[in-house]
């Protein structure tokens, strides 16, 4: 199940289900990374990490860590 | 009691400008008891009467994680204590961003409090061609919706009358929020009823939304604060949400089922352009956040704000300097010589003066993050910085504070209110003033200057006095690293917060929420931090000048006489009194309580290589570290009166001698005295204002033991390994 941290930028993803529980889990659904919704990978900072994504209609920043919980479909 | 509206809303979407807009100058800040968010309160006429609006910090949702997010559900509840029940909401959404923004709105909806939606930035909107029925917003959201433009002030008066129907009883459609699954809302029924039915010992009505919260956010903070009063809720908590999601994560279903209220409402009242429009924010983020061009820029604006703190600010400070000087010497000669003209001049007005002398620094500095944060720029640092911070334990929203520190580390605290994570927020508060201060810079500046030779070193490439200015600089970074780390594992252990930092549109900024934050936050310096450095100084004047010997005045009084009467020429006399004076003040100073603590702390600074006078200048400029230079020239005799170039005090501290007749410094002790002022958290107004920030005593009081205690060991190993290494005897 590939997941949204291994996305490139330019690349989109349709999300299927979210990994953990808790605090992040909770978090990234409120801002829209809920099952169904469509990505795309904008960018990487320049050291590689965070990534900024766009979901919703805006852009959103995220740690891999974080991204690492999103699997794609 | 006045109709009290609630202003409410994601970050970013402008609602610090609808609040300006909508309350003039009316505004009342503050801070709420115990937790480090800033209450703002401000007043508005709707239909004659007079309604209170308190704007709450911006959030994205109402499950609390902590007491700091606790309290905007408090305040929507009308259960945060100081703060009147709220009779309306009003929330702020961006119409470029309607899908998230409504995601807070569908949770305000289950309040069942009046609600008013203002959609701002509708001419973003419009030029991105996103079309907006506000008639069927309303009536799908079952609240009206008004189009504003807060920074244009359009749509304010419309605005206005829907707050005024929403407060005045206007017959509210009721419309359903999100619709959940039925095993939730039973779970929720069945907990509500048994939390305020039963003997649970809460002793109050706990609303609805609080349940929901209790149930569905697990480990937040609902949950830990009921369950500590109900000791039998915990117990059955995971049960309950067992069955209401039925295996599945009750977050998941809450966000799922909101986002799909939301689908809804937004296929029947927005349209979309169908492909995806490159907007200017996102041509600008190609260059602004590019690897190479990207990071040129961040350290392009880096030293354009720091250059601009100390260039700009200098001639400000100066002015200041001057007109606190002025005021002292025109008080002085008003003023009849002894404990009174002591007190107000070289006490109250000399102190004041230290602490106000860097409010230029700081309304330069809350200038530029002001401008920062308002255009969007703010977060792409944090973006750009994460990666570096992150292996402290830290996230790029701490790059700000900790550079900000490098001119002054108040402003610095100060900047750590944008990091919303409260763990994260203390330990950047902690490690900020290890940053070297421009108040370091006079004592490196005649440490170095004094007793590190001119030389050329590494071939001649390098002058090794700014070879070890740089390595002050870099002790307080390179310490810094490992205080943070530790910090976030011990102390302020908790779950790694995560790094979801949304990248907002880039607008320009509004030049009055810019002043506007610039001068309060120049207020509550001078006010707040004025007060408490204020008292500092009192204290510290009086240990200084208590007990001031007659015996001390009577026998300089006589020498004085002596020189009087003298054969000397005028000049010669004005020479001898001033060097007269200079020792009667050293001596009244060693006789004070302050000198007699340097007597007894000397044994405790003898390891570092320092003797009691040293030791007890240390102490004196407990107030501000720059002190120590007006303490050490009043102890080696020359009065208070001397700035860290004058070639006089480097002399007298060349040719002053230990008790034995050997030389008191040499290149360890000036590199000890370097480090423990580098490491050393000898500021009064740092301490004030973290305590402010953090709202505890808890805090400036570890700040000062750990820095301290780091300060001590450090300059101890600095003295002894290069006392070791033989540089003791180069001087």
């Amino acid at each position: 199940m590939p997941t949204l941290n291994q996305l490139k930028p330019g690349q989109t993803g349709i999300v299927s289900a979210l990994r953990g529980d808790g605090a992040i889990h909770q978090r990234l659904q409120e801002m829209g990374i809920i099952e169904g919704a469509s990505l795309e990978v904008i960018r990487m900072a320049p050291l590689g990490d965070p990534m900024e994504i766009l979901v919703q209609g805006y852009h959103l920043s995220l740690r891999k860590s974080e991204a690492a919980l999103v699997e794609l479909a | 009691m006045p109709t009290t509206i609630a202003v409410i809303g994601n970050p970013n979407v402008g609602k610090t400008t609808l609040f300006n807009a909508l309350t003039g100058l009316s505004q009342v800040t503050g801070n709420y008891p115990g937790v480090t968010v800033e209450r703002k309160v401000g007043t508005l006429r709707i239909n004659g009467t007079t309604a209170h609006l308190v704007d709450l910090p911006g959030t994205y949702s109402l499950a609390a994680r902590s007491p700091d997010e606790m309290i905007v559900v408090d305040v929507l509840l009308s259960q945060q204590a100081g703060e009147d029940p709220i009779d309306a909401v009003l929330a702020v959404v961006d119409a470029t961003n309607l899908d998230r923004n409504l995601y807070l709105v569908s949770q305000l909806k289950e309040l069942g409090k009046p609600l008013v939606v203002a959609l701002n930035m509708c001419d973003l909107a419009d030029k991105r061609q996103i079309k907006i029925d506000t008639d069927v917003l309303s009536r799908e959201l079952g609240a009206p919706v008004v189009r504003i433009c807060a920074n244009k002030r359009i749509g304010i008066d419309a605005l206005n009358a829907a707050l005024a129907a929403a407060t005045h009883g206007a017959p509210t459609v009721h419309v359903n929020g999100p619709e959940f699954p039925e095993a939730l809302t039973r779970e929720v029924d069945a907990l509500e009823a048994r939390l305020n039915h039963g003997d649970h010992g809460l002793g109050r009505h706990v609303q609805r939304l609080e349940v929901f919260r209790l149930l569905v956010d697990r480990g937040g903070y609902v949950e830990a604060r009921l369950s500590q009063a109900d000791k039998d809720i915990a117990g059955s908590l995971d049960e309950s949400r067992a069955r209401a999601g039925a295996g599945a994560s009750l977050a998941a279903i809450e966000a799922r089922s909101r986002y799909a209220w939301i689908r809804q409402i937004v296929a029947a009242g927005v349209r979309k352009p169908t492909t995806r429009v490159t907007t200017v924010s996102d041509k600008l983020d190609a260059v602004i956040t590019h690897p190479l061009l990207g990071t040129f820029i961040f350290a392009l604006i880096m030293t354009i704000v720091f250059q601009a703190i100390f260039s700009w600010a200098g001639p400000l400070m100066d002015l200041v300097d001057a007109a606190f000087g002025a005021i002292g010497e025109s008080v002085s000669a008003m003023l009849p010589e002894g404990m009174l003209q002591s007190l107000v001049v070289d006490g109250i007005i000399a102190g004041v003066g230290n602490v106000i002398i860097f409010l230029p620094q700081i309304m330069v500095l809350m200038f530029f993050i002001a401008i920062l944060e308002d255009c969007g720029y703010m977060a792409r640092a944090a973006f750009l910085m994460d990666k570096l911070l992150s292996r402290c334990g830290l996230s790029g929203q701490s790059f700000i504070p900790m550079l900000s520190s490098f001119a002054c580390a108040i402003p610095g605290v100060m900047a750590t209110r944008p990091i919303g994570n409260r763990r994260d927020r203390i330990t950047t508060i902690l490690v900020a003033p290890l940053m070297s201060c421009s108040a370091r810079l006079p004592v490196y500046t005649l440490m170095i200057t004094a007793f590190i030779p001119d030389t050329k070193v590494i071939g001649g490439w390098l002058n090794l006095q700014g070879l070890v200015l740089t390595g002050m600089y870099s002790v307080g970074i390179a310490v810094a690293i490992p205080v943070a780390w530790t910090l976030k594992r011990t102390i302020l252990k908790g779950e790694t917060p995560p790094f979801l930092l949304e990248l907002p549109t880039y607008k320009l900024p509004q030049w009055g929420t810019v002043l506007r934050k610039v001068l309060r936050q120049g207020k509550e310096f001078i006010v707040r931090a004025g007060t408490i450095i204020f008292a500092v100084i009192v204290v510290v004047w009086a240990l200084s000048y208590f007990p001031h010997s007659d015996e001390i005045t009577a026998m300089f009084e006589a020498e004085r006489a002596k020189v009087a009467a003298s054969g000397m020429s005028e000049e010669e006399q004005s020479i001898a009194i001033s060097e007269i004076d200079a020792e009667e003040s050293g001596a009244h100073l060693r006789n004070s309580y302050f000198g007699r603590m340097g007597l007894a702390i000397e044994p405790l600074v003898r390891p570092l290589g320092w003797d009691w006078r040293i030791g007890m200048a240390t102490i004196a400029s407990f107030p501000a570290r720059e002190v120590v230079i007006a303490t050490l020239g009043t102890i080696f005799y020359l009065g208070s009166d001397v700035d860290e170039t004058s070639d006089s005090l480097k002399t007298v501290l060349h040719e002053s001698t230990r008790a034995d007749g050997s030389k008191l410094f040499n290149i360890p002790v000036a590199l000890s005295i370097m480090v423990f002022f580098a490491l050393c958290c000898q500021c009064g107004a740092t301490l004030a204002v973290i305590r402010r920030e953090t709202q505890s005593n808890a805090w400036p009081v570890f700040a000062f033991g750990y820095m301290t205690a780091l300060a001590y060991v450090a300059a101890l190993f600095t003295y002894q390994f290069t006392t070791w290494l033989g540089w003791g005897v180069v001087t």
